[in-house]
């Protein structure tokens, strides 16, 4: 079990130079056990930030996340997360990478070895064990930020734009490979992105957050079947979410834009 | 043809010898040419063979070994003292905001200091012993150590932090299993720099005020009009300089793999 609840979250930054800046106000959100939760918004609309929140990794200014009732205070293995950045530790190999979050649980290294493996198989890295990050390629990069996720055993998962630096046909590729693993795994997973066809090809349910301060505004279940194919982006019923989220997306992109118009030149 | 001078692109192996082979070469050519047609008075530039026979002299009787035990000495303590402490401290520098609170205006302060402005109060303090040496060696490296190790720790992506956070690392672990081998490599560029510079150093300290080592040994040179053992002096220091660099390259390649993995 794994219910992620996020309660009147908000979050104010205080720099120097803009003052008091508000990311996040009146958030709340309920993602139930297992889901495929995406949000999508505008860019700088907080989404990442609220990724960190539930993270543990930043702090509420105000509310609370909770996962199973139990309120978020510090990052933990049971939120495992992969960035949109290649965030593998460049002096480990593929096979040391994965192993990590294990070896600081200290599991034996059989085990260790054995699960490790069991997910490079998954995320058809076999081969690159031994090889470091900078001699694999930006989307085998995140293949192994993904398993090394995966093979900490977290409840939830939290995926922070993690296919927006990859070429299209990379991108299509990693999502039906996730999509593969999440139907296995099923664990609950949040995603964040700002492309809408990815929200709909991967959600249970996709969330459209308002540009700053971030709230949601919409959410809209996704009724595709499942196991998703790569054709159905073409479907009518694609289409036809695909519109209202569009349609939702472009007046809050047009209102952060006018926003920071008026902010630049007031 | 076009190639060699794109900015960028490779070239070929041979042409990479050929031309290094050759400007080393020329210099050398135009030593023997200046100095065997006597352009240049003897007094001054020495011939490459008086060079060779003072090698040999200082060689046979023991000298160079002497001067150069003393200033390899001199040199490896004062940067190993500098260095154990510089390191760490300037990793923490970099990563904790408490610690550049506490020391980075001291340190900002000494590095623009030059050390060779200390040396005089130093021989006072302690003298122009090997002891005079290592001061200025430490001195003269330990505030640069700093400055470049909290560098290299501050460009640390935040992400690598992070994703070892969600991954179940405490604060405590962090350091040993993100902060230490993510700035190791950057540590070993920083030592390798600083090392040239403490060469620097040295020779300087010796020829102010010393009664051995291998400045002290050129400076004698000078005052007894041996040119050609001066020249020894250069090309030893030269020689010693370039194989510690050697040793530092062959260490990263051998310590940190995954800098030379592409």
């Amino acid at each position: 079990m794994a219910q992620v609840s996020i309660r009147n979250v908000a979050l104010h930054f205080t720099s120097r130079r803009v003052g008091t800046v508000t990311a996040l106000e009146n958030l709340s959100l309920e993602i139930p056990d297992k889901q495929f939760a995406v949000i999508v918004g505008p860019s700088g609309c907080g989404k990442s930030s609220l990724l960190h929140l539930v993270a543990g990794l930043t702090e509420v200014s105000a509310g609370g996340c909770y996962v199973d009732d139990e309120v978020v205070t510090d990052p933990g293995a049971d939120r495992g997360m992969v960035f949109q950045n290649y965030s593998l530790f460049p002096w480990l190999t593929v096979r040391k990478n994965v192993e990590f979050g294990l070896s600081i649980q200290k599991i034996s290294a059989d085990q260790r070895a054995q699960r490790a493996q069991h997910y490079i198989h998954a995320v058809g890295l076999n081969g690159f064990e031994d090889a470091y990050s900078s001699q694999l390629s930006g989307g085998m990069q995140q293949r192994a930020a993904i398993a090394r996720a995966l093979a900490n055993d977290p409840q939830v998962l939290l995926m922070d734009e993690p296919f927006g630096a990859l070429d299209s046909q990379t991108r299509t590729i990693m999502q039906e490979l996730l999509l593969r693993i999440w139907e296995r795994e099923q664990k609950t997973v949040l995603f964040v992105t700002h492309d809408i066809d990815e929200a709909l090809f991967l959600g249970d349910v996709v969330y459209v957050m308002s540009g700053r301060p971030g709230t949601i505004v919409d959410s809209v279940g996704v009724t595709l079947e499942r196991p998703r194919h790569y054709e159905m982006v073409t479907s009518p019923e694609f289409i036809e979410l695909k519109r209202r989220i569009m349609v939702n997306l472009h007046r809050e992109v047009e209102q952060a834009m006018m926003q920071n118009q008026e902010h630049l030149i007031g | 043809m076009t190639r060699l001078f794109t900015p960028k692109r490779s070239i070929p192996r041979s042409v990479e010898i050929g031309v290094g082979t050759a400007v080393a070469g020329s210099a050398l050519l135009t030593w023997c040419l200046l100095s065997y047609l006597q352009l240049v008075s003897g007094a001054f530039l020495p011939r490459p063979d008086e060079v060779w026979t003072a090698f040999v002299k200082v060689l046979s009787n023991g000298s160079l070994f002497e001067h150069m035990q003393v200033s390899l000495t001199e040199i490896y303590i004062g940067f190993f003292l500098s260095s154990i402490i510089a390191v760490p401290l300037g990793v923490f520098m970099g990563s904790y905001r408490i610690v550049a609170a506490a020391i980075e205006p001291l340190v900002n302060f000494m590095r623009y200091l030059p050390v060779t402005a200390l040396i005089p109060l130093l021989i006072l303090w302690i003298g122009i012993g090997i002891e005079e040496k290592i001061a200025v060696i430490f001195l003269g490296t330990f505030f640069q150590q700093i400055v470049l190790c909290a560098d290299v720790s501050a460009n640390v992506s935040d992400d690598l932090y992070r994703v070892s956070y969600t991954l179940g690392v405490n604060r405590r672990q962090v350091v040993t299993r993100v902060m230490l081998p993510a700035t190791l490599p950057g540590v070993m560029d920083t030592l390798r720099v600083t090392m040239g510079w403490a060469w620097t150093f040295l020779v300087v300290a010796e020829l102010v005020a010393a009664s051995a080592g291998l400045g002290y040994m050129i400076l004698q040179a000078m005052r007894g009009l041996h040119p050609a053992t001066i020249f020894v002096g250069i090309f030893t220091i030269g020689i010693l300089g370039l194989l510690t660099d050697l040793v530092f390259k062959m260490a990263k390649r051998w310590l940190l793999p995954w800098t030379a993995a592409h």
